[in-house]
C-alpha cells in the first residue's frame, strides 16, 4: 500500500507542476512537451485507480494524436510568439484574482459534500471483480449495451469534426491541374480528333 | 496514509484552477488556450474516473471515454480555425479576432 501512496504523490504532484508549465513556459513547443507529461502523468492516476483502459486511450489519443496535432501547427505557424506574450503580467492580478475563488469554491464544495448512505446499491453498472473480468472487457460489456448509442454518437461527433477539420482547412488553388469528369465524359470523337486528308508527296 | 477520493479530486481541482488560470494569463496566445482548455477537461476526466473507481460504478469511466472524444474532436476543429485564421491575418493574437466579421 505505501507503494501506491509514493506512487499517488509523484504521479499527482509531476502532474501539477506539468500543468503549471504548460501555462508558464516561454515556448509554446515547450508548453506542448509539458501537456504531453501532464497527459501521462494522469494516466499513471488513472492506473492507480483501476482504469487501465482509460489510461491506454489517454495515451494514445492524446500523446498519439491531439498533441501531436498541436506540436504541428505550433511549428507550422510562423508566429512572433514574444509578442504575443506582451502584456504577459498585465492580465496576472484578474488571473490570480478568479483562480483564487474558483480554488476557494472548489475547496469549500469539497469539505461539505457526503456521499448519500444508499449510494453503494445504486450503482447503474457496478464493476465486476478484477480477478475474473479485465477492466477493458467490463468497458465493452457496458459500452456496447447499455450506452451504444452513446457510443454511436461520439462516433458522428468524431466524422463531423474530421470533416470539418477538412474543409475549413482545403485551399482551392486556382492554377492546379484537376481532373474534371464532366468534361471528360462529354467529349466526343469529333471534339477530340480532328481527321486530316493528307495528300501522297504532301505534307500538312 | 490511504489515498481516497478526496486526494484524487484535489488534483483535479488543481488542474481544474490551473486550466482557468492559463486561459486568463495567456489572454492573446490562442494556442495556450486550447492546451488549457484540454487541461480543464483532463481534470473533469480525473474526477469522473475518481468517483467511479470510488462508487464501484463503471458509468464514469463510460463518460469519461466520451469526454475524450468530444476533446479530441475540439481540438482537432479549434486548431483548423487557427490555421485558417492565421491564413488570412498572419497572426494569431486573440485581441484581434473581433474584427473578424461577415
Amino acid at each position: 500500500m505505501i507503494v501506491a501512496t509514493i506512487a499517488f504523490y509523484i504521479f499527482a504532484g509531476v502532474a501539477i507542476a506539468a500543468g503549471f508549465m504548460v501555462i508558464a513556459a516561454r515556448n509554446p513547443v515547450h508548453s506542448v512537451l509539458f501537456l504531453i507529461l501532464a497527459f501521462f502523468n494522469a494516466a499513471g492516476l488513472f492506473v492507480l485507480m483501476g482504469a487501465e483502459f482509460l489510461a491506454m486511450i489517454l495515451i494514445i489519443v492524446y500523446v498519439g494524436a491531439v498533441a501531436v496535432l498541436f506540436l504541428f501547427v505550433v511549428m507550422m505557424l510562423d508566429i512572433d510568439f514574444a509578442e504575443l506574450r506582451e502584456g504577459f503580467l498585465q492580465y496576472m492580478p484578474i488571473g490570480a484574482l478568479i483562480g483564487l475563488i474558483v480554488l476557494l469554491e472548489l475547496l469549500l464544495v469539497a469539505g461539505t459534500w457526503t456521499l448519500a448512505p444508499e449510494v453503494a446499491s445504486l450503482a447503474a453498472s457496478p464493476i465486476p471483480p478484477m480477478a475474473e473480468v479485465t477492466n477493458a472487457e467490463a468497458i465493452g460489456q457496458v459500452m456496447y449495451t447499455q450506452y451504444v448509442y452513446f457510443f454511436q454518437a461520439a462516433g458522428m461527433v468524431l466524422l463531423v469534426a474530421m470533416i470539418g477539420a477538412i474543409v475549413l482547412t482545403l485551399r482551392k488553388k486556382p492554377d492546379a491541374q484537376r481532373q474534371s469528369i464532366p468534361d471528360q465524359v462529354a467529349r466526343t470523337a469529333e471534339t477530340a480528333i480532328e481527321i486530316k486528308k493528307v495528300e501522297p508527296g504532301q505534307g500538312l | 496514509m490511504e489515498i481516497g477520493l478526496a486526494h484524487y479530486l484535489t488534483v483535479a481541482a488543481i488542474l481544474f484552477t490551473l486550466g482557468i488560470f492559463g486561459i486568463f494569463l495567456n489572454r492573446k496566445n490562442v494556442i495556450i488556450i486550447l492546451m488549457s482548455i484540454e487541461l480543464m477537461l483532463l481534470a473533469v476526466n480525473i474526477n469522473l474516473v475518481a468517483f467511479s473507481a470510488h462508487l464501484d460504478d463503471l458509468t464514469g469511466q463510460i463518460f469519461a471515454m466520451l469526454v475524450l472524444t468530444v476533446a479530441a474532436a475540439e481540438a482537432a476543429i479549434g486548431l483548423a480555425i487557427l490555421v485558417v485564421y492565421f491564413r488570412n491575418r498572419g497572426s494569431i493574437a486573440v485581441d484581434d479576432i473581433n474584427l473578424m466579421k461577415g
